[in-house]
């Protein structure tokens, strides 16, 4: 078989693909911050979890440190369960308290970390015991409407 | 054709529907068959790969300058309107994340296959049905040569392994051309264009998804291309029918798989 001029634009076409796709991969999309590196599961019960999504980003101190990789709900306490898989380089103490946060006023909802005092660290498998719901603005909106009524009252009552 | 005076009234009307009906599937089953066959005697395109990289050449390579084209107009395009849209709600950093989510998710696949089907899709059923009109076909059935196997694979999967690549390059042009307008000309911050891009463009979820729709895609627009030709009438005008039928027809599954894919990859949320 010859080589042809065909050749050379066929590859210069193929390399050209490959270097799109690879574009894509490594610059538009987050292949380089995929890590492949070991991670433990911590599981945590919530209330409410409000608009929380599997691969949402757990953060503590605003540094991505994991993802949740389940949402579950508990048929005996009627709690969501969050399963979050923690990359193994971060250590937290076991009395860690985990709240669920949204970024910006209409961004995407992330889990915060917050350390503990405790001397013993979490471990692969173990329930955060401290858990704070997210906040649903109907709920917000509804306690609002009550402490403004409450405060009307209060008001002409005081002027009597 | 051969009643002078066809038969008015309802009966005619619905013999002629049963007819046409009964065509369409009959030519739907003959593709079905159609591809299969060309499946199974791909060993030569494989085997004789000369053959599939002169066909790469012709449907990729020389549709390599309209997508590009193409596609750097578009993300242009998305980057004036999209910022348009987004700076009302005081959010114009997040350009890169629409540029970047519309063109790797549906415009890539989708615009890169309908230029695709135009630009190689009646090339390759112009050819084949040319060469069925100009009888090369039945000469090498002659020759024992199984024109399947020699002339059919060959475009079949040069078409298959071009069309994710033209879409890579196209959604690749198209975010280029989304930074040329956000970042260069009106100046939205290059670090929250990139970084909020990285953020929620997911390599699994959008840019793999996106991939296996070019591929589907691929494989429709070719597999329509090269049965339209094989299957032309051989005439002048039984050739020109074939190649305005293949971009038709091709234009329309394009569109129609995207939807199912489309459904199947991208509903219930942001996951699994």
């Amino acid at each position: 078989m010859k080589r042809s001029t065909i050749d050379i634009w066929v590859g210069i076409f193929v390399a050209a693909g490959f270097a799109g796709l690879l574009f894509l991969a490594l610059k538009v999309g987050n292949l380089a911050s995929f890590s492949t590196a070991q991670t433990y599961h911590v599981k945590a019960k919530f209330a409410n979890i409000g608009g929380l999504k599997v691969r949402a980003p757990i953060k503590s101190a605003g540094v991505v440190v994991g993802r949740v990789s389940e949402v579950g709900f508990d048929n005996e306490s009627y709690d969501a369960v969050v399963t979050f898989n923690v990359d193994a380089q971060y250590k937290f103490p076991r009395d860690t308290s985990a709240k669920i946060l949204t970024s910006g006023l209409l961004g995407e909802q992330y889990v915060g970390l917050e350390a503990g005092g405790d001397t013993v660290m979490l471990k692969d498998g173990d329930l955060l015991r401290l858990t704070q719901p997210a906040v649903v603005l109907e709920d917000l909106i509804g306690q609002f409407l009550l402490n403004k009524a409450a405060d009307g009252k209060d008001g002409k009552e005081g002027k009597k | 054709m051969s009643e002078p005076m066809p038969p008015a009234g309802p009966r005619h009307w619905v013999e002629n529907l049963g007819h046409h009906i009964t065509s369409k599937i009959w030519r739907l089953g003959f593709a079905a068959r159609f591809f299969f066959y060309v499946l199974l005697h791909s060993g030569t395109a494989l085997r004789r790969f000369g053959l599939t990289i002169r066909e790469i050449y012709f449907a990729g390579v020389l549709s390599m300058i309209i997508i590009l084209v193409s596609g750097l107009f578009v993300g242009m395009v998305l980057g004036l309107q999209g910022y348009d849209t987004l700076q009302r709600y005081g959010s114009g950093e997040a350009l890169g994340v629409l540029v970047a989510l519309s063109l790797v998710r549906e415009l890539g696949p989708v615009v890169a296959g309908l230029l695709f089907a135009s630009r190689a899709g009646s090339a390759i059923t112009a050819e084949i049905g040319l060469m069925k009109a100009t009888e090369q076909i039945a000469a090498m059935e002659m020759m024992a040569v199984d024109p399947i196997a020699r002339v059919v694979a060959p475009r079949f999967w040069a078409g298959v392994i071009s069309m994710p690549l033209l879409a890579a390059l196209f959604s690749a042009m198209g975010i280029f051309g989304g930074y040329l307008i956000g970042v260069r000309l009106i100046g939205v911050d290059e670090g929250a264009f990139w970084s909020q891009m990285q953020a929620s463009v997911d390599v699994r979820n959008d840019i793999l998804n996106g991939v296996i729709k070019s591929v589907v895609f691929g494989v429709a627009v070719t597999w329509i291309a090269v049965f339209e030709g094989y299957d032309a009438t051989p005439t002048a005008e039984g050739v020109s029918g074939a190649t305005t039928r293949t971009v038709v027809t091709s234009s329309l599954a394009i569109l129609a798989l995207d939807f199912v894919l489309t459904a199947l990859m991208f509903t219930g949320g942001n996951g699994q």
